[in-house]
């Protein structure tokens, strides 16, 4: 168990490695615009000169990449070209930011689909019909819309909420709250029209095995033999559609953010690549890449918890 | 939003001259979907819209005027009005379609091209090259693609036509996944091997009979993917990616959101008109996917069968009649499924049968001649849109059709219980088996955790399974299928029941396990002195064990008595037919697990 972990994440290592390098050499050819970027247009090329050598960025590719590598081994990631700061303390605020908003639009959506999923499934009729509708209406709105709809009713109009601004859970929960319950309900809305859809799905697949009929016929009530053995079964499918899911809302967040003026990954990331600032750029690609190896790693864990067939002790 | 409706009726109009046959063409049935006309209509005039960008308004996208500053709707020149830069919104909505569809075909082609070659490549050539393109389009998986989008934007260069190829890569797994199943899937089938003993070289063989077959699916994903494509370039476009001369629904909406206190309606434009946009889509898709992949699946309703009678009556226990009550009598059964035409059609007709304590009665019949579907209309638990039409089924004189789920449990397991015909597909592969058969031990009766274990083992052991302890640890998968036939058999007969329904429970099993399982089916009747409802296709199975029979053929009971007289004078052909059979073979037929035709359930549907 421990031994795979470990073999799991040194592949999630290993994948790190490669993702950050292809990175690294796609952005080379972008490093004469750093040295733009910092010196203005009219550029003398001596200073340039100076400045490349100065940001190590006229060494060949490979031992710069070595040494910007070697650097995340020993924990440091480089500073910004620009603002100077640390580019892991700098990562860390923001993905805080990013990771309130997903992580708590994963556990709703799981939440809510779970709950409307499983009873469309067993139970049809009128739930079944109000579960689709709301998971297609889902599926119409980009979130985007739904978040400015969402702001301009709630925010602007009602004045219930805030509009913008961010406030960190450590400072003050019930701000906190506040400032994220509008982009919440936005990411959620789209994610849980596709995870019921899935729930959903894989819970008639199940509800159509022999198994079930052979439950039934030995006096095991209906609330076991949904609840416990197909909702079991049901929910490695539903894991990995969750698993991808954090992929999309991780996605979403980085624009539903901007809606918000939430200081987080997206208008980050974004501010660094437009200004070509490698060391920003290289951290927040090596922390989205790790971030998706242990989401991968703890869905297939969880999987193997729920289905003895997918063990792999 | 007039031209719009325009295109609708005209829409409309073309389908009522659609002609009303020919519903075997996926194109057709969705010709036939008002809802697939509609938003294909919606979807057009936008193309149309479009194409007419440079014609319809008086300026051009970014054509800045200071006199138009933030103009209002319907302003000289500006119909929609003018944004905060003077510039006019019909005109930068139009293009902003332009800017939509190529994102949508970029992206979309893209992930068609690279999805359907490597899923061909990946599905159709051997598993070395597949383990190869599984784990590149794992890989590709993997990245979080709006922040690689973002990341890559000095690459870019924040083109919008860059960004979409690149999306185009990460949208291809999903096209990439769909193809290789389905080409796995074809390749097994029988007739690509007939083609290629035929002579055809591998690529004819991708093309023709491959390619037909991936087309639905891919055709769906596509549209949806176009969708998702618009909507993510809309995404980038809100957060600045791009260059700022390309008018965009996304810059638009950040510029209108901007202004969301002073003009709320410069967002609103190009917000309804995104919104239009990717509904349509989604559901143009969704009509696609009903028109290709039949109906969406159904919920699976756990509940009793549905008793629809004629004249609106459901019988109750009282209505039974007091002589000769028999253990289980089944009385003029009769059994329907609806077509997809809405009628009714009969699987079960008027079958009746008898059954009293202690006795074997045999169920013999062809596949789909009804007898299934009369074990699981006893056993209540028919699939949910089975309709029982007729007839009555009583335990003990106790009417059963009609009663609730809640009441039909209590007597599941202890009155009435069922040994199905595949082993495997009954246990539930999460469970231990130990856990289940306690389970199903307790619900039917009031037995503490400990108790329940105890007969649960002493249960395994009774049936044959050389080491209890283990199986009971056991996951299904780690046993054998006549292991699991064991084990379901302990299932059903651990709480004594009076009547066992058995239902072909040989077919599955190697040739020299079955008749060890008859063995312990006689064995465990004369123990506990349950009555037996043997279901089978076999007459030597019958022979072995039943002390009657009720041959079945299309949903009737056609000829039944004691097994001694129908074996030495057959009254119907059928039946006659039936014995040559086996009187052909010489030899008790066997059937081994690849002649189990229809999966349990299917039968006669």
């Amino acid at each position: 168990m421990i031994a795979y972990v470990v073999r799991r994440l040194l592949t999630g290592l290993v994948l790190a490695v490669l993702v950050t390098f292809i990175t690294f050499l796609l952005l080379s050819p972008s490093f004469d615009s750093v040295v733009q970027n910092r010196l203005g247009q009219v550029v003398n090329p001596d200073a340039a000169a100076a400045l490349k050598s100065d940001l190590g960025l006229d060494r060949p590719l490979l031992v710069q990449y070595l040494d910007w590598l070697g650097g995340v081994f020993r924990g440091d990631f480089g500073t910004s070209y620009f603002t100077s700061q640390e580019v892991q303390v700098a990562i860390m605020d923001r993905l805080a930011v990013t990771l309130s908003l997903v992580l708590v639009s994963l556990f709703l959506s799981a939440v809510v689909s779970v709950l409307l999923g499983v009873v469309a499934a067993y139970r049809g009729g009128v739930i079944d019909r109000i579960a689709q509708s709301v998971s297609l209406l889902g599926h119409l709105i980009p979130s985007l819309l739904v978040a400015i709809v969402f702001v301009y009713v709630f925010a602007v109009q009602l004045q219930w909420l805030p509009a913008t601004g961010y406030t960190p859970l450590s400072e003050d929960p019930v701000k906190w709250l506040k400032s994220i319950t509008i982009p919440v309900i936005a990411l959620t809305i789209g994610g849980a029209a596709n995870l019921m859809a899935q729930v959903r799905g894989a819970m008639i697949d199940e509800l159509n095995k022999d198994y079930v009929r052979t439950l039934r016929t030995r006096g095991i009530s209906t609330r076991s033999i949904v609840l416990k053995h197909v909702l079991r079964n049901a929910a490695g499918p539903a894991l990995t559609v969750l698993s991808l899911e954090f992929l999309t809302m991780l996605g979403g967040a980085l624009i539903i953010e901007n809606v918000f003026a939430l200081p987080g990954f997206g208008a980050f990331a974004f501010a660094a690549s437009l200004q070509a600032d490698i060391p920003v750029i290289m951290g927040v690609t090596a922390f989205a890449v790790m971030l998706v190896v242990v989401v991968n790693l703890i869905t297939d864990l969880l999987n193997g918890f729920l289905n003895p067939k997918a063990r792999v002790l | 939003m007039t031209e719009l409706e325009v295109v609708d009726t005209e829409v409309v109009s073309k389908d009522e001259k659609t002609p009303r046959i020919g519903r075997r063409s996926p194109w057709r049935r969705l010709l036939r979907d008002p809802q697939a006309v509609i938003t294909g209509g919606i979807i057009l005039a936008f193309v149309v819209l479009g194409l007419l960008a440079d014609v319809i308004p008086s300026y051009g996208p970014n054509e800045a005027s200071l006199q138009a500053y933030n103009a209002d709707v319907g302003t000289e020149g500006y119909p929609l009005g003018a944004d905060a830069s003077g510039r006019d919104i019909l005109s930068r909505l139009l293009h902003s379609i332009n800017t939509s569809m190529v994102a949508g075909l970029i992206g979309s082609s893209v992930a068609l091209v690279i999805g359907v070659t490597f899923g061909l490549i990946g599905g159709y050539l051997g598993p070395r090259v597949r383990g190869t393109t599984e784990w590149i389009f794992a890989l590709i998986q993997t990245f979080p693609g709006l922040l690689l989008l973002i990341i890559l934007t000095p690459i870019t260069k924040g083109d919008f036509r860059a960004t979409m190829l690149i999306f185009g890569v990460l949208l291809a797994p999903g096209i990439y996944r769909i193809v290789r199943n389905q080409v796995l899937g074809v390749k097994n089938e029988l007739y690509v091997d007939a083609a290629r003993v035929s002579g055809l070289t591998n690529r004819r063989i991708m093309s023709r009979h491959i390619l037909l077959s991936v087309r639905g699916p891919v055709i769906i994903a596509a549209a949806f993917m176009f969708g998702t494509a618009i909507a993510l370039q809309s995404g980038l476009a809100f957060l600045g990616v791009g260059s700022a001369g390309v008018p965009s629904f996304g810059a638009m909406i950040s510029e209108g959101f901007t202004n969301l206190y002073s003009e709320p309606t410069q967002f609103l434009w190009p917000s309804l008109a995104l919104g239009l946009l990717t509904a349509a889509l989604v559901l143009l898709g969704n009509s696609l996917r009903d028109a290709f992949q039949g109906a969406r699946p159904k919920a699976a309703k756990i509940a009793p069968p549905k008793v629809l009678r004629e004249d609106g009556t459901v019988p109750s226990a009282a209505a039974a009649p007091a002589e000769s009550p028999g253990l289980l009598v089944v009385e003029d059964l009769a059994i329907a499924y609806p077509t997809p035409s809405g009628e009714l059609r009969t699987v079960v007709d008027g079958v009746s049968l008898r059954l009293d304590a202690g006795e074997t009665l045999g169920v013999v019949g062809e596949s789909g001649s009804g007898k299934t579907q009369t074990a699981f209309a006893v056993l209540g638990v028919l699939p949910p849109e089975a309709v029982v039409t007729r007839g009555s089924i009583r335990l003990e004189g106790r009417e059963l059709l009609g009663l609730s789920e809640g009441e039909l449990r209590t007597l599941r397991g202890r009155s009435i219980a069922y040994v199905p015909q595949e082993p495997m597909s009954n246990l539930n592969p999460t469970f231990t088996i130990g856990a289940q058969l306690v389970e199903g031990l307790r619900s039917s009766g009031s037995m503490s955790k400990q108790e329940a274990r105890e007969r649960v083992l002493a249960l395994l052991g009774r049936v044959g399974i050389p080491d209890p302890e283990r199986t009971f640890r056991s996951y299904p998968h780690q046993i054998s299928g006549g292991m699991a036939q064991r084990v379901l058999i302990a299932g059903a007969v651990a709480s004594r029941p009076k009547v066992l329904i058995a239902d072909e429970p040989t077919t599955a099993l190697d040739v020299t396990v079955q008749a060890e399982i008859l063995d312990l089916l006689r064995d465990l009747q004369a123990e506990l002195g349950m009555a037996v409802l043997l279901v089978t296709h076999n007459f030597g199975v019958v022979a072995d064990i039943c002390g009657r029979i009720a041959v079945m053929k299309q949903g009737e009971v056609v000829e039944s008595g004691p097994t001694t007289e129908l074996f030495s004078d057959p009254q119907h052909p059928y039946t006659r037919m039936l014995l040559g059979a086996i009187l052909d073979e010489e030899t008790v037929r066997t059937d081994g697990p690849v002649a189990a035709p229809v999966p349990l359930g299917t039968d006669a549907r």
